[in-house]
């Protein structure tokens, strides 16, 4: 089976599992207690913590654990605007962010606070003037951009976003969700959040680094762990693996994200030639190294997920008949582009170039034979 | 060219489900003279952002899209070619 679906989990870094394995039986007890193996406990976790901060350009005492990805978002959206409530109440958000911030946005307007979302071109790229419109208006509290997009891998105006908001004194949330871990983290942030397994440590660590300065306050009961940001006891070898994935990856990442990068033009050139009616999404050069998706026209993308996990591949699809729900990607409706046929290749590190090959191999047959059951080709 | 032009041809894609609207709008769009335009009725939320994309990939012009009362779009495309 080659695995092809890195942007919604990259396999465990074989690093982290040692050190997983390692922490388990040295970091199991409560790090906020006063012996031996709670300041054993203390230490892993402190260690985890400065090598995450530093690889993520942050200071130690700014990074919080948290037990999700999803949840290191929610609360940084909810404890900033929480923080901010005097300022104002105006939440400026860009179209194709994760459902996770667009979730707490929801969750923010539905109790009297206002939101506005701005929108993407063809290529899923936000549109930077609109977004420094946005937040130049009075009452604006928290801004929100992520580094990359999860569905098309398009890459954000993270720097002119971070401009504006300076300039007007708006903190700007970045998630970094898609890219920690394999390019650097863009400046300018003011809260910044990733999640662990995405860089190949263990599923349950999520990031939330909160620059010093920018007024925060958790909307949760009172827990006096990670900086009172989040409640709740550590999970202190899986933030232990976590950070060892963090520091293998990032050794690893200018030669192995090249390389990744090169596949992923290759299938960028070489589906368009091998399969007519396909439209390839997303902004070719300034992208996420990992990831490419496609739309064929006239293909139920369910019919050829089923097909291709027969083939042996893992890719996953933004397509409405693939999810839970009726509704087709958000992301794919902002930039128009179309929703049904759709396939997201994402590479994980090691991807082999075979693998790729073989799949640039079956997929014109496999949608082909698709197409000619729909009565098309 | 009016605003709203009279179409020549409405393909009643209700209830089904993408890319099933699609493809019928691929099928027929030719049975209109050009510039003739080509109604379709879905209420698939997927058929309501993808009837314009597929105009964009095809180089047809998507005309409009006006809601129907018992739900649902009629999305006006004119042939171009």
């Amino acid at each position: 089976m080659a695995y092809f679906d890195a942007a919604s989990t990259e396999p465990l870094h074989p690093q982290a599992r040692d050190a997983l394995l390692t922490a388990i039986d040295a970091g199991w007890a409560d790090p906020a207690r006063l012996y031996g193996q709670a300041r054993r406990a203390h230490l892993l976790l402190e260690q985890a913590r400065a090598e995450v901060a530093e690889a993520l350009g942050a200071r130690s005492d700014e990074v919080s654990f948290t037990p999700s990805g999803t949840q290191a978002v929610h609360l940084g959206v909810l404890g900033t605007l929480h923080g901010r409530r005097r300022a104002g109440r105006h939440l400026v958000v860009g179209a194709v962010e994760h459902s996770s911030v667009l979730h707490a946005a929801e969750l923010h307007e539905r109790e009297g606070g206002t939101v506005e979302t701005v929108g993407v071109n063809l290529q899923g790229r936000v549109d930077a003037a609109a977004f420094a419109e946005a937040v130049a208006r009075p009452g604006a509290a928290l801004a929100c951009l992520q580094s990359a997009n999860h569905e098309v891998g398009t890459l954000q105006p993270v720097a002119e976003a971070a401009a504006a908001c300076r300039e007007h004194g708006v903190p700007l949330l970045v998630d970094a969700a898609q890219t920690a871990g394999r390019m650097p983290v863009p400046e300018g942030w003011s809260v910044l959040t990733a999640s662990a397994h995405k860089w190949g440590g263990p599923a349950g660590v999520g990031v939330l680094a909160v620059r010093k300065g920018t007024r925060f306050r958790s909307f949760l009961p009172e827990d006096e762990r990670e900086r009172r940001r989040v409640p709740g006891f550590e999970n202190v070898p899986a933030i232990f693996a976590a950070a060892a994935a963090l520091r293998a990856s990032l050794a690893e990442a200018a030669e192995e994200q090249a390389r990744l990068s090169a596949l992923v033009d290759r299938v960028r050139r070489r589906v368009p030639e091998l399969v007519p009616d396909v439209e390839v999404i997303g902004d070719p050069r300034e992208r996420a190294p990992h990831i490419v998706t496609f739309s064929c026209l006239y293909v139920d993308g369910e019919a050829l997920l089923t097909e291709l996990d027969k083939a042996g591949f893992a890719v996953s699809s933004g397509s409405s008949c693939t999810a839970s729900t009726l509704r087709p990607s958000h992301v794919l409706e902002a930039m128009g582009v179309l929703t049904h046929g759709n396939i997201r290749v994402s590479l994980p590190r090691g991807a082999a170039e075979a693998d790729v090959d073989r799949f640039l191999a079956v997929l014109p047959g496999l949608v082909h034979r698709i197409r000619q059951d729909a009565g098309v080709a | 060219m009016t605003e709203v032009s009279e179409p020549a041809l409405t393909i009643d894609a209700l209830g089904k489900k993408c890319p099933i609207p699609i493809i019928m709008l691929a099928e027929q769009i030719n049975h209109v003279p050009l510039d003739g335009v080509v109604a379709v009725l879905a209420d698939d939320p997927a058929a309501y952002n993808d009837v314009p994309a597929w105009c964009r990939l095809k180089s047809h012009k998507h005309v409009g899209s006006y809601e129907l009362p018992g739900g649902g779009w009629s999305i006006h495309v004119r042939r171009n070619y």
